[in-house]
């Protein structure tokens, strides 16, 4: 049998650039590689030597999708170091924030980046010429999630009220009030497209992902918790090194983050999803039951549907915060310096977002370390190709390729983020 | 037949934020579309028509020789070409390497740097090529966005002042954060964020890059004069604009 080799040169509605190269030889598929041209930014290298009180602003460069992740993993790492602890409402307005990326991050992906895989479109513009109301409700929603960026945040990418502590300044009840109104309309959007995505045409399609995301104790996963999987994995967020590792692979040059047992694991929606099940109010347990999901999704495909189901959630939880609402006396609990080491992970829209920070006596970075949710999926999103394609050996290359373009899409990838990412070294056999 | 203008979207070093903002225009961004034709615009789109495109909006800086070769090739296909952000327009937050150890930096985070092949710089696209408008900020103002889409569709020079954001501050009846103590950036900053870091009392940290003849010199006298020192004075002017050269030579009277 002919030996196929089937590339996809640059990776559509993905943040970021990447691209795909998949042999076939002799019937089977002797590998699948995701490529990154991403160009590297060396964050960790510019971070070094900047006052830790920078750390938020800097970070969330890495990434316009998700600066609230990148903003929130970096303060918490920055008051474990310094011994402090940020509570009440101080800590509720940081959830509302996070509350409002997810809602405008997933809204994107759901509408615009991925239902027009499942509909036939080139992309979601195209895509509202037929399914005009649908798009129309998925871009209010996404409004709906920036609102809170920008009323809490300043702007809706790279905010400028978080600071380590807390916020430069909190907002009245008043400058709140405004969003709860928005945010009724954004969830009845949310439950109609949860519904609509419910009845796309999904593949035949299940993997047995090794999940790992944060859990806490009564909350379903925003800032805080200890990081766990489905095989066991059950740890501080500090001891990340004792159970993950980064290694470079041979033929990408990426770093890929693994288990130390070797294994690809996945972070995100559907992780974060079967993990936290228990987490979810009854009431939107019983929407995923309604849109027949399960406690437990493997079906990557199907990840649109989660996506839908935690916007939703999003909505009811940003509205929850903004009606218990009452200004604390402090915009910021105040930090005192000091050398250490201090550990942040939260859960971005695509995953959790761990970083580690050194820092000097007087809060200079002495070393930074990130490990971005999409570095962490690369591994995953390989063996999905693989699995994708050893499924339609038969079919035409095009069709093939579709499938698998849409395979890395199922996991929202942000290339962007992967600070990691390397220059391109393919080595063939 | 092509009857709609045809609009490009590149990306180079950067972390997508401002093409995002083409996205964030959720209550344009149908109409928009029915004006124009998005030809190329990977993060949208899995189309992409051939050249040569009406507008081209270009984020991200030069960080790579694969991409300096490759925005000869997009400047070529374009009629009009637009950097959007403080990458592609100063060469962004990764500019700071410019004048770091490109072997100390690549070792600090990864650990085969023999695989690297980056340049040792980070350059705006103006270095490169002849850019048609520059439209700053990290990221851009999505509001500025359409309006220099607008006008270069229709032939006109965008309206996008370049006073400092001082001018908005006043307009947004702000209270001056320097009058309350707060080291700010706003006097010599380029507008267009709408003033949001004062609103928010905090000092503006620049990230629209220097505004036309700023006095920098006068401004740092004044934030010492406050008990600035000069390492605080050197991090902020070297962030998100680094390279820019009015903040670059102001950096460089505070220290290496």
């Amino acid at each position: 049998m002919a030996t196929r080799t089937l590339r996809v040169d640059a990776i559509a509605r993905v943040e970021g650039e990447g691209a795909l190269d998949l042999d076939i030889r002799d019937g089977r598929v002797a590998s699948a590689r995701l490529r990154i041209f991403e160009p590297p930014r060396f964050f960790e290298a510019i971070l070094r030597g900047r006052g830790h009180e920078e750390a938020p602003d800097i970070a969330a460069r890495i990434c316009g999708i998700c600066p609230i992740a990148y903003q929130m993993s970096a303060v918490h790492a920055i008051e474990q170091a310094f011994g402090a602890r940020v509570e009440g409402p101080l800590r509720q307005l940081r959830r509302l924030i996070y509350c409002g990326e997810w809602i405008e991050s997933h809204a994107l992906h759901i509408v615009l980046l991925h239902a027009p895989d499942f509909l036939g479109f080139e992309d979601g513009i195209r895509m509202a010429r037929d399914h005009g109301d649908r798009v129309r409700a998925g871009l209010a929603l996404k409004k709906a999630g920036n609102e809170i960026m920008r009323v809490l945040g300043g702007r809706e990418i790279h905010p400028v009220n978080v600071r380590p502590g807390g916020f430069h300044r909190v907002p009245t009840r008043a400058e709140l009030e405004p969003l709860a109104t928005q945010l009724v309309e954004a969830r009845a959007h949310a439950v109609d497209l949860l519904r609509w995505v419910a009845t796309f045409p999904f593949p035949e399609f299940e993997r047995d992902y090794e999940f790992v995301g944060l859990r806490h104790p009564d909350e379903y996963p925003f800032n805080e918790g200890r990081l766990v999987s489905n095989r066991g994995i059950d740890i501080d967020i500090a001891d990340f090194d004792r159970e993950f590792e980064e290694r470079q692979v041979e033929y990408s040059t990426a770093l890929q983050a693994v288990t130390r047992r070797g294994g690809a694991y996945l972070v995100g929606p559907l992780a974060r999803y079967a993990l936290n099940f228990d987490r979810l109010p009854a009431s939107i347990q019983d929407l995923s039951r309604d849109c027949g999901l399960g406690p437990v999704c493997r079906n990557p495909f199907r990840s649109i549907i989660v996506r839908s189901i935690e916007a939703v959630y999003a909505c009811e939880e940003a509205l929850r915060i903004i009606q218990d609402y009452e200004p604390p006396e402090l915009a910021a609990v105040p930090l005192t310096p000091r050398a250490g080491t201090g550990y942040g992970c939260t859960e971005a829209p695509r995953g959790i977002c761990w970083h580690r920070y050194e820092f000097e006596a007087d809060g200079t970075i002495r070393a930074a370390r990130i490990v971005p949710p999409t570095s962490q999926n690369q591994a995953s999103i390989e063996a999905d190709m693989a699995a994708i394609a050893t499924s339609l050996l038969d079919r035409p290359d095009e069709i093939l390729r579709e499938r698998c373009e849409q395979g890395i899409r199922n996991h929202d990838p942000c290339i962007s983020c992967a600070t990691h990412f390397l220059t391109l070294n393919v080595h063939r056999k | 037949m092509r009857n709609r203008p045809h609009l490009a979207v590149w990306k180079f070093a950067s972390c997508d934020g401002c093409q995002l903002s083409l996205l964030d225009c959720e209550d344009e961004l149908l109409a928009l579309t029915e004006a124009i034709e998005i030809a190329h615009f990977t993060e949208a789109t899995r189309t992409s028509l051939p050249g040569p495109y009406d507008l081209s909006l270009v984020e991200g800086s030069i960080t790579t020789p694969v991409d300096a070769e490759r925005i000869l090739e997009v400047r070529r296909q374009s009629k009009v070409l637009v950097t959007i952000g403080a990458c592609a327009t100063a060469g962004g937050i990764q500019a700071l390497r410019n004048a770091g150890n490109m072997q100390d930096i690549v070792a600090a985070v990864y650990p085969s740097p023999q695989y690297i092949r980056a340049l040792a710089t980070s350059t705006p696209i103006s270095a490169h090529v002849p850019v048609d408008f520059e439209l700053r900020g990290c990221p851009i103002n999505k509001a500025q966005l359409l309006e220099v889409i607008s006008a270069f569709l229709a032939g006109r020079k965008p309206v996008i002042p370049s006073y400092s954001v001082c001018i908005e501050c006043k307009r947004r009846s702000n209270v001056c954060v320097m009058v309350q103590g707060i080291p700010c950036l706003g006097p010599i900053t380029h507008a267009g964020c709408g003033a949001i870091c004062p609103a928010y009392r905090r000092g503006c940290y620049g990230c629209f890059g220097p505004m036309e003849s700023p006095n920098a010199a006068g401004l740092t006298r004044e934030w010492q004069a406050r008990g600035a020192s000069s390492l605080q004075i050197k991090r902020v002017l070297r962030s998100f604009n680094a390279a820019a050269e009015a903040f670059q030579a102001e950096s460089l009277k505070h220290g290496d």
